[in-house]
């Protein structure tokens, strides 16, 4: 009896699913998973910008990544140690619980606690005074012009509700405190989460209460995760998504050239990256001992000069690439264009390899990532017979990201002489780039933990050292261009390009693309 | 009897702890967990303190013997990625893969089976000759590309069918079933094809092959002198002696069913156990591998130990000589 | 259990081989064509450095602005690249010749790891029975508890451990032959095994026995014999399986590295172009491997019949 109701109940639903055919329901798909819906436990853009429809920050980011005002209606920096938001009024979370200056307090004690990944956003040591109910002062200990520069994605979460529902602590990653936090949501933002399969599939819905304007017209949101590229594309070729991210680059033109899709292309701030291992006295991967070659300024260049970035451009993405000569994307640094890559040219590469007294090359191995970047494994191949062009003799592994990062990173003990990365800098600013990347670290990579090859001068240390504080955007700007031309002489890095976005997009539907690579419900138009 | 069943028993416990023990050597060895969890940003302290934490610290014998010890209560912790009790996760991707297997076992059995009687019947035929090299087709090019195939046929070219994943599906209890709909069920049609297409090969083959060897056998001649119907002797009395074969190969392939998922699963984004286990080796999510390969190994252990038992039951020949050793 | 497992007379092969076999094998076209191209492709595969137009393994000869270059009859086409080019310019026919070297050289060393580990372990089984029997046959449970893909990872993963990384850089093909026959030993055990009962209580073994010949000469030299025509059957068989996986493996990131190209590698990558219209780079890959299990398949159907007796 009860599962013939169950039948009954099952076909019904089927029935009322396909009659309610005016609602709005918008569908997209992405490679990766969505996990836990905890904001602070996944430092990550994709899972920040899902979690961006339901939560909202302090300061939010325009079409145009402008810094403008979110839960925070504005703020004054009242001295170079303390900065004073005023918080709007009236704001309540989707539980109903009223938006106030404690919530605020609380989501910085949150974000710094033990869990968070989300504690780079703020300052360790700030201190923050609730002047009252809707105003509240962060005192810092040194100047720091760039203090609100992440804190779009450092979410506002209600105390109250966060008390109630075992939440006051970032999801732990050990088994005996979990909590059902993590599959649970409140934010104030435009939309809710009502049904949550971690990997499978996330069903959204419009926030009545939204305290914005609302520039969406959907009445439903449906993610899935479709990994596989093939699959990914036939869903949206079939009319099965409307939206998929990101669409292969070969896949380009076919989705452009169908006549119900096309695909949106724009600049990504990811710049993919060649390192050398600069800091071990002798290659663990090379048949050159008892020396590093690496450790020789010509030797990189010849690698650098060996790299034709033109057809990696034309050929590999298809010119879905914009070559760089830094490693962050142009556009956050105005006087990017003042730097210049080392011209390709083989035979410099030869002579270079002659001087350094390797005039019949050598051998090394390389490692890349084979499913993190776009075309990530194709490019590392091409620069493979690129290398063999100018007499060297490159052996290419490459590996899921799981291996790759396992063992190229901190924790395998920075096990690679030769690599690729790609980096964000999730504060759009240089500072993240030059110590990350470039700042001088020991062997369990304290001071640049991304930097993979180990490269370190002390003047670039320095340097960003002092751009950390400087409030003059001339000067700061100034020893920016210094820090990267110091690089870029020594060429510590090969700087390949800047990843573009493509989004594969049905044409009954407009949404906003940033370079961030945030994909933001509230502001997809879909036609009925 | 009883000393038999008892003696599998602990045999077959045996074989779980060493898969345990397999499981747990490759997992700590895959890839770094950590840098999964973390995003890029995240310090080397904090690093450092996330591995104190998991326990990934501690001494290799301290960490197989609490592995051991919770697997035992079929508590495998919490998934480094998903940050739920990873117990759950599987259980909540299990009826999926179930539902997957099923119908792509239904499938190879439905198809299977009459292509093999026909191709056995009919030996030297050209129209079973056409068959057979076509059934063989399907085992001759790997399953990926099979499914990405039928993908661009059935979905993108013809667009009857769907690309990925299981349409609707209904909660039936904690069961989440894809039976209850059209859509579910339009869903499971090219992944169950591409799943079976192996064993439907398989079957074919084998029941062919059984076919020929009991029509040359003395009872179907003497069945045939007796004046019987070709039907009878065929249906009737042929094909019931080649079907516990079939019935026996079937019970030893579900593993190989469940592992094959795996593939079908990634091409489809078909939400089972398989894709969450591939995607937890990419991840380095080292709780999720651990229970599904118990999981298989139990599901495997448990089918043999049924087999073996039934064999038993069936045939007391191989119960003298179990008897004799134990 | 097994379809092979019939009782046999002692020195069946050498009595089929004279006679029977050669004599279906002449009466049967689709069996002497999958013979052709198995032989044809084998070959090829073999001499590949000296059949192929162009050295596919040679990077410094390899231009990206080749990439993606169309058949030769289709427009774009290319007289130095008869079969086109794939995503880094590599003449295809050149990277499918030297792609089957490496796939039939990884599943024939796999076949032939797994018939030696299988073999022997059957016929210990068999042969002793006892704790023997039963620890071999419950390994073998284990075994069949790890598919193909998770033995690779596993002794992926060990390796790596064991051995370093540095070690394991480069022996990728290793890895494979060895996850490939780890994960199929386990079908010729059970068979061996069941044949060798059988064979162990025959009157010849008995009496080989009482005249005090060693255990191990009468199952290798009395026994094995006797068991082989089922083991060839399965070997042929689980060789296109072994090539199939090789695919399969690699298309989840455990197979071949992309500059030393298997069929399954070479498909891996191929498949990505499949909706861009540039189906050159996986059709042929795809059609080389299918072909080529195809008739391994054909021909392990022919030797299972023809060396059945009961079908003679």
């Amino acid at each position: 009896m009860r599962l013939k109701t169950l039948l009954l109940a099952g076909v019904f639903a089927t029935g009322l699913g396909l009659g309610s055919a005016n609602a709005v329901t918008f569908r997209y798909a992405f490679q990766g998973d969505l996990n836990a819906l905890d904001p602070y436990t996944l430092n990550e853009t994709f899972t920040l910008a899902a979690l961006g429809n339901v939560y909202e920050g302090l300061t939010k980011r325009d079409k145009e990544l402008k810094i403008i005002p979110g839960l925070a209606e504005k703020w004054e920096i009242v001295d170079p140690l303390r900065w004073r938001f005023y918080l709007r009024k009236g704001v309540k979370f989707a539980g109903g619980e009223d938006f106030t200056a404690d919530d605020v307090v609380f989501s910085v004690e949150r974000a710094l606690a033990p869990g968070s990944q989300v504690s780079t956003r703020l300052p360790k040591d700030v201190k923050v005074v609730k002047v009252d109910d809707h105003t509240v002062d962060f005192v810092l200990t040194s100047p720091n012009p760039i203090l609100h520069a992440e804190w779009d994605t450092w979410y506002i979460m209600s105390r109250k509700w966060a008390e109630a529902n075992g939440a006051v602590k970032p999801q732990p990653a050990t088994g005996k405190e979990l909590n059902n936090f993590a599959l649970k949501s409140n934010g104030t933002g435009p939309f809710v989460i009502t049904s949550h399969e971690p990997a499978v599939k996330t069903i959204y819905k419009p926030n009545p209460g939204w305290w914005g304007k609302k520039e969406h017209n959907l009445d439903e949101v449906i993610f899935t995760t479709i990994k596989q590229d093939a699959t990914r594309v036939a869903a949206l070729l079939s009319g099965e998504v409307d939206m998929i991210e990101p669409v292969p680059v070969q896949d380009m033109q076919r989705i452009d050239t169908n006549p119900t899709t096309s695909v949106m292309t724009g600049a990504e701030l990811r710049v993919i990256h060649l390192f050398f291992d600069q800091k071990r006295d002798e290659l663990l991967y090379s048949n050159v001992k008892g020396k590093n070659p690496f450790k020789d300024v010509r030797v990189r260049k010849a690698f650098y000069q060996a790299i034709d970035i033109e057809a990696i451009k034309t050929k590999v993405m298809r010119n879905m690439a914009t070559p760089v000569s830094i490693l962050m994307a142009p556009m956050l640094f105005s006087r990017s264009a003042e730097l210049k890559r080392w011209p390709y040219d083989p035979a410099a590469s030869k002579k270079l390899l002659a001087e350094a007294g390797y005039p019949d090359g050598f051998e090394v191995t390389m490692h890349c990532p084979n499913d993190r970047y776009v075309n990530d494994e194709a490019i590392c191949q091409a620069a493979t017979a690129m290398f063999a062009r100018a007499g060297l003799k490159v052996t290419l592994q490459a590996q899921p990201k799981a291996q790759f990062f396992g063992r190229a990173g901190a924790s395998g003990g920075f096990d690679t002489s030769l690599g690729m990365l790609g980096w964000t800098p999730s504060s759009f600013d240089a500072w993240n780039v030059l110590t990350n990347l470039a700042g001088c670290r020991d062997d369990k990579g304290v001071g640049g933990p991304f930097n993979y090859g180990g490269y370190c001068n002390k003047k670039v240390d320095e340097l960003s050292a002092k751009i950390l504080v400087e409030t003059d955007t001339a000067k700061r700007d100034q020893m920016i261009l210094d820090a990267w031309k110091t690089i870029n002489d020594e060429t510590g890095f090969i700087p390949l390009h800047q990843q573009s976005l493509a989004w594969g997009v049905s044409k009954k539907v407009k949404m906003v693309q940033r370079p961030d690579d945030q994909i933001l419900l509230q502001w997809v138009v879909k036609e009925p | 009897m009883f000393a038999f069943v008892m003696r599998r028993i602990i045999e077959a416990a045996i074989v779980l702890i060493v898969v345990a023990l397999l499981a747990f050597l490759l997992f700590r060895f895959v890839g770094d967990p950590i840098n999964q969890m973390v995003g890029q940003d995240v310090s080397i302290a904090e690093r450092e303190a996330l591995r104190r934490e998991l326990g990934l610290d501690d001494p290799m014998l301290v960490q197989l013997g609490r592995f051991l010890w919770n697997a035992l209560h079929f508590d495998f912790g919490i998934s480094y990625r998903f940050r739920q009790p990873v117990t759950e996760l599987v259980a909540g991707r299990f009826p999926a893969t179930f539902e997957l297997a099923l119908m792509a076992s239904v499938f190879a059995l439905a198809v299977g089976i009459p292509l093999g009687v026909y191709t056995g019947i009919h030996r030297n035929s050209m129209l079973s000759r056409f068959f057979l090299g076509a059934s063989l087709i399907g085992v001759s090019l790997p399953t990926f590309l099979i499914g990405i195939l039928l993908i661009y046929l059935f979905a993108v070219k013809l667009q009857w069918l769907p690309s990925y994943g299981r349409g609707a599906t209904v909660d039936v209890g904690f069961w989440k079933t894809g039976f209850l709909t059209l859509a579910g069920w339009k869903a499971l049609i090219l992944p169950s094809i591409t799943l079976g297409l192996f064993q439907l090969t398989l079957i074919a083959r084998l029941v062919r092959s059984e076919m020929l060897e009991v029509l040359r056998t003395d009872f179907i001649k003497f069945a045939r002198a007796r004046g019987l119907t070709d039907r009878s002797i065929y249906f009737g009395h042929a094909l019931k002696n080649t079907l516990v074969p079939v019935i026996t190969i079937i019970g030893l392939q579900i593993g190989s069913i469940i592992a094959f998922a795996v593939v079908t699963e990634t091409v489809f984004q078909w939400p089972g156990m398989g894709l969450l286990f591939i995607s937890a080796v990419q991840n380095a999510d080292i709780p999720i591998m651990a229970a599904y390969l118990m999981l298989v190994a139990l599901i495997f252990v448990t089918i043999n130990l049924v087999v073996d038992i039934l064999y038993v039951v069936v045939d007391p020949r191989i119960r003298v000589a179990g008897g004799a050793k134990a | 259990m097994t379809p092979f497992a019939a009782d046999r007379e002692p020195g069946l092969v050498v009595r089929a081989l004279d006679s029977d076999i050669w004599h279906s094998f002449t009466r049967s076209p689709a069996v002497m064509i999958a013979a052709g191209l198995t032989l044809l492709l084998v070959i090829a595969a073999m001499f590949a450095p000296w059949v192929a137009p162009h050295d596919p393994t040679d990077l410094a000869k390899l231009d990206l602005l080749d990439a993606r270059t169309p058949p030769l009859w289709l427009e774009g086409g290319d007289p130095r690249f008869v079969l086109g080019t794939d995503n880094q310019g590599r003449d295809m026919l050149s990277a499918i010749l030297y792609g089957l070297q490496i796939s039939i050289g990884v599943s024939v060393l796999a076949v032939l790891l797994a018939m030696t580990i299988g073999v022997t372990a059957g016929l210990l089984a068999g042969y002793f029975g006892g704790w023997v029997e039963t620890a071999i046959m419950r390994i073998a449970d284990v075994q069949l508890t790890f598919p193909a893909i998770l033995t690779a990872l596993l002794i992926n993963g060990s390796a790596r451990a064991l051995l370093g990384n540095k070690a394991v850089d480069g022996a990728e093909f290793w890895v494979l032959v060895v996850s490939i026959g780890l994960s199929f030993w386990v079908q010729y055990a059970r068979t061996v095994r069941g044949s060798t009962l059988v064979e162990k209580n025959k009157d010849y073994v008995q009496a080989a026995r009482l005249i005090g010949i060693s255990p191990l000469a009468i199952m290798f030299r009395h026994v094995l014999p006797n068991v082989l025509s089922p083991v060839l059957v399965i070997a042929t068989i689980n060789l296109a399986l072994a090539i199939i996986t090789e695919a399969t493996l690699s298309f989840l990131g455990v197979g071949l590295p992309p500059t030393m190209p298997s069929l399954g590698t070479l498909i891996r990558i191929g498949n990505n172009y499949l909706f861009a219209g540039e189906w050159w780079i996986v059709a042929f890959p795809g059609l080389a491997l299918a072909s080529l299990v195809l008739a391994v398949n054909l021909l392990g159907d022919w030797l299972r019949d023809a060396l059945n007796p009961k079908l003679q």
